[in-house]
């Protein structure tokens, strides 16, 4: 039942179209597995957004919690970028991964058992990574901060989840693929590669001298572009499709954007001022500029299948947040192409601006998605509506506000950072304070972006406690009736 | 025909090109990198391996996570060129004749005192091309005049640094922490630009000892408060006003403040090497030596001294 090789992009490990599974049954198998992942994901975006919190306040008031060590800025921060990465996004990423191959293939999930047991011990390596990281033994390297008695953990619970994720391609029905499993695949696959490199020769073997910084910031690139950007675009080219009722506009497209971006995105990262020898802000500059190609791709795609679909949005709040997801990366995409240059990365590279671009991808793009999807999804999975349509939209819009909020204001503030400190003339401490007034703005943002956040937490609990109550509480309740009734006998 | 195998080698390689080229090619680069000459004082190497009180300031930096709002990077934006007199030589009337030719707006009077302390600065923020002229025009005369190759840029004209960072400056550090963030100075050359280890203990104890406006928070629990002994520590940090602790006690620094103080103090990113040259050698001129050497010396030898 080999697709007649027409169609390049048909793989083929002898797909038995036979024997479909049903939609109903696809999602009970992933059920406990897809939910624990999402679950842990939804408590740690809460803690990553309560670390969060406690740096961007420590810009208003230094002497806050100023007497704890464990809590110091420079603790705090890489604690909240742990573990909104590594507790937030990759589970999140891997969770929905996981529900869209056993779709997308027609297939059940492979050993769900086994997954939880990774989830579980993912979960334990992130706590042990953020734990150490207060305490003091971070790694020193950005993004890969957790020390190196957590980082093996994480890579075993990778393998734990990632190995059932292949077999369940494997063993798929349909035999056409998808864009999005491409993307997918491509990104379980590129994970384990980066992380290993990155932690063998930052950790383990170091690498000397400004070596390190090279392998640290291929690492923050690879995983942004194409471990969160990959699983991200797979999400989107699925569900955007999917929730408004439309076709891809062309698959040819997508497969265009899929293989430009596989081979220019993992390039960036190296900023035009760095002490490395001149050929290698150049090459990332130059790879940079070529993601433009992939970034039109998309853009023409994805505009073309959601045009006319606009009264969808209305109906449908999973899209809202989708749509959203999809504009955010087009704009920081766009944004790391300007930003790639000198004349603009010499006035924005040390200033607010940067994190300002990497909250737009990490929330704007990444997690406004897996909102959209965990919406979809989770009712699918549990077979029980949310508990709150309210707080789903209270967190569309606090989310959105409290994005508009950070991102407006820390470029704008970094901007004029920026100008200010290319100004010698200015004194230091000036070239912070004038722009502080929008820092303690993007601090309003950051509170709008928690409560959202604790709006999806609460609502998932709520639901959760619920289908505990309907499913547990009569199971228990037959257990013990009948000793209770010997009791009262 | 089954394509699968081939399309997956094909994706696995376009994404592998990032780490052949960036990893990997780098690393056959820098992977082996040695100390290199100092241009200033030959007998020496740099970078020089950090006495081991920073080695273990550095760990107290990378466990406090100082580089989230710390950059260790000088950028360089371009360079400008001064010419300075070292030797006057014998033939004096003949070298403030040139004096007068090369800087018309000086009188004879003023050329006369740039002669008698050596080395003295004739010509600044020049063009490379009107420094070498200008040192063609001294070459008959026998004084020895020499070209100062002088770094520009934001951070440079704020006295953050001398010259660029290279990746020589990292070369023994590990972690090497180059920082993204500046929400506080850079702190490449921080050892050479404030080398009070007093004023670095109490920037450290509250910032605002210092600089009234810091966002920096104190760093409090690096010190140690305890009562006075017999007589008061001469460690202990001479605190005046809001900042002084209650009578009869004193705030002494802990080993990891002292360690910290002395990575901040190791941190100077100012030797001359053959990236960073500071002065020009005018190849080809007159001198004896063979002319062809290998490729960058033939336009700026980097030899101090000519």
């Amino acid at each position: 039942m080999i697709a007649t090789s027409s169609s390049w992009h048909t793989v083929s490990p002898g797909p038995r179209s036979g024997s479909v599974a049903p939609p109903a049954e696809i999602d009970a198998s992933c059920r406990v597995a897809v939910m624990v992942l999402l679950a842990c994901a939804a408590a740690w975006l809460v803690v990553a957004s309560g670390f969060g919190l406690i740096a961007s306040l420590k810009f208003h008031a230094p002497n806050l919690l100023a007497d704890s060590p464990w809590f110091t800025y420079g603790r705090v921060q890489p604690a909240q970028v742990n573990a909104l990465i590594y507790g937030f996004a990759a589970q999140a990423g891997l969770g929905i991964a996981l529900w869209m191959i056993a779709r997308l293939g027609r297939t059940l999930l492979v050993q769900p058992g086994y997954i939880v047991v990774g989830a579980l011990l993912w979960n334990v390596g992130v706590k042990l990574g953020v734990f150490g990281i207060l305490i003091g033994d971070t790694t020193g390297y950005e993004w890969l901060e957790m020390p190196g008695y957590a980082s093996p953990i994480l890579f075993a619970a990778y393998a734990i989840i990632g190995i059932p994720a292949l077999l369940t391609f494997h063993h798929r029905r349909e035999p056409t693929l998808y864009v999005s499993q491409w993307f997918l695949l491509a990104a379980l696959f590129w994970f384990p590669w980066i992380y290993s490199t990155a932690n063998l020769l930052l950790v383990f073997f170091p690498v000397r001298g400004v070596l390190q910084a090279v392998v640290d910031w291929w690492y923050v690139n690879n995983l942004n572009q194409i471990w969160l950007g990959f699983i991200g675009l797979a999400a989107i080219f699925y569900f955007l499709p999917k929730l408004t009722a439309r076709p891809l506009y062309s698959n040819y497209l997508a497969i265009l954007a899929f293989s430009t971006l596989a081979l220019f995105g993992g390039w960036g990262g190296i900023h035009s001022g760095a002490p490395v020898p001149a050929w290698m802000p150049s090459l990332s500059t130059v790879f940079t500029v070529l993601t433009a190609i992939p970034l039109i791709a998309i853009t023409i795609n994805l505009n073309r299948t959601f045009t006319g679909a606009i009264a969808k949005l209305k109906e449908s709040l999973p899209l809202k947040f989708v749509v959203f997801g999809a504009v955010a990366y087009l704009l920081a995409g766009a944004l790391a192409i300007v930003s790639t240059f000198p004349q603009f990365s010499q006035i924005t590279h040390f200033t607010l601006f940067t994190p300002a671009r990497t909250q737009l991808f990490l929330y704007g793009f990444f997690a406004m998605t897996m909102f959209g999807a965990i919406y979809h999804v989770v009712p699918l999975l549990i077979q029980n509506e949310w508990p709150s349509a309210r707080l789903v939209r209270a967190h569309f819009a606090l989310a959105m506000l409290g994005l508009a909020f950070y991102v407006g204001s820390l470029s704008v503030g970094g901007i004029l950072q920026g100008l200010a400190l290319n100004d010698p003339q200015v004194p230091f401490a000036g070239a912070l304070n004038r722009p502080l007034v929008c820092f303690r703005v993007g601090t309003l943002g950051d509170l709008l972006m928690t409560a959202g956040n604790v709006c999806l937490a609460l609502n998932l609990a709520w639901l959760l406690a619920r289908c505990c109550r309907a499913c547990c509480v009569p199971a228990i309740m037959a257990a013990v009736k009948p000793q209770m009734a010997e009791a009262a006998r | 025909m089954n394509h699968g195998p081939l399309i997956f080698l094909g994706v696995f390689f376009a994404l592998a090109l990032s780490w052949f080229g960036l990893v990997f090619e780098s690393q056959l680069q820098l992977g082996n990198a040695q100390p290199t000459t100092n241009l200033v004082n030959a007998a020496q190497l740099y970078p020089q391996m950090r006495p081991g009180q920073a080695r273990q300031g550095l760990d107290v930096y990378r466990s406090l996570g100082c580089a989230a709002c710390h950059s260790q990077q000088i950028g360089q934006t371009g360079r400008t060129y001064d010419v300075a007199l070292t030797d006057a030589g014998t033939n004096r009337s003949a070298v403030v004749d040139t004096l007068l030719k090369v800087k018309p707006d000086a009188t004879a009077i003023e050329a006369q005192r740039l002669l008698e302390k050596p080395p003295a600065t004739i010509l600044k923020d020049v063009t490379r091309a009107a420094a070498d002229a200008a040192v063609a025009k001294f070459e008959p005369t026998g004084a020895k005049v020499e070209v100062r190759v002088i770094p520009t840029g934001p951070d440079i004209a704020r006295g953050w640094g001398k010259r660029r960072s290279v990746a020589e400056d990292f070369l023994f550090d590990q972690p090497a922490m180059l920082g993204s963030q500046r929400v506080g100075p850079d702190l490449a050359d921080v050892g050479s630009r404030l080398p009070d280890a007093n004023l670095h203990s109490l920037h450290l104890y509250d910032p605002q000892i210092v600089v009234s406006k810091s966002v920096m928070p104190p760093y409090r629990f690096l010190f140690e408060k305890r009562k006075i002994g017999r007589e008061p520590s001469p460690d202990a940090l001479k605190l005046a006003g809001k900042f002084a602790p209650e009578q009869g006690c004193e705030i002494v620094p802990t080993d990891e403040a002292r360690q910290l103080v002395a990575y901040l103090l190791s941190l100077r990113a100012d030797t001359a090497i053959f990236e960073t040259p500071m002065t020009v050698a005018r190849a080809n001129v007159s001198t004896n030596a063979p002319a062809a050497t290998n490729a960058p010396a033939a336009q700026t030898t980097n030899s101090v001294a000519k």
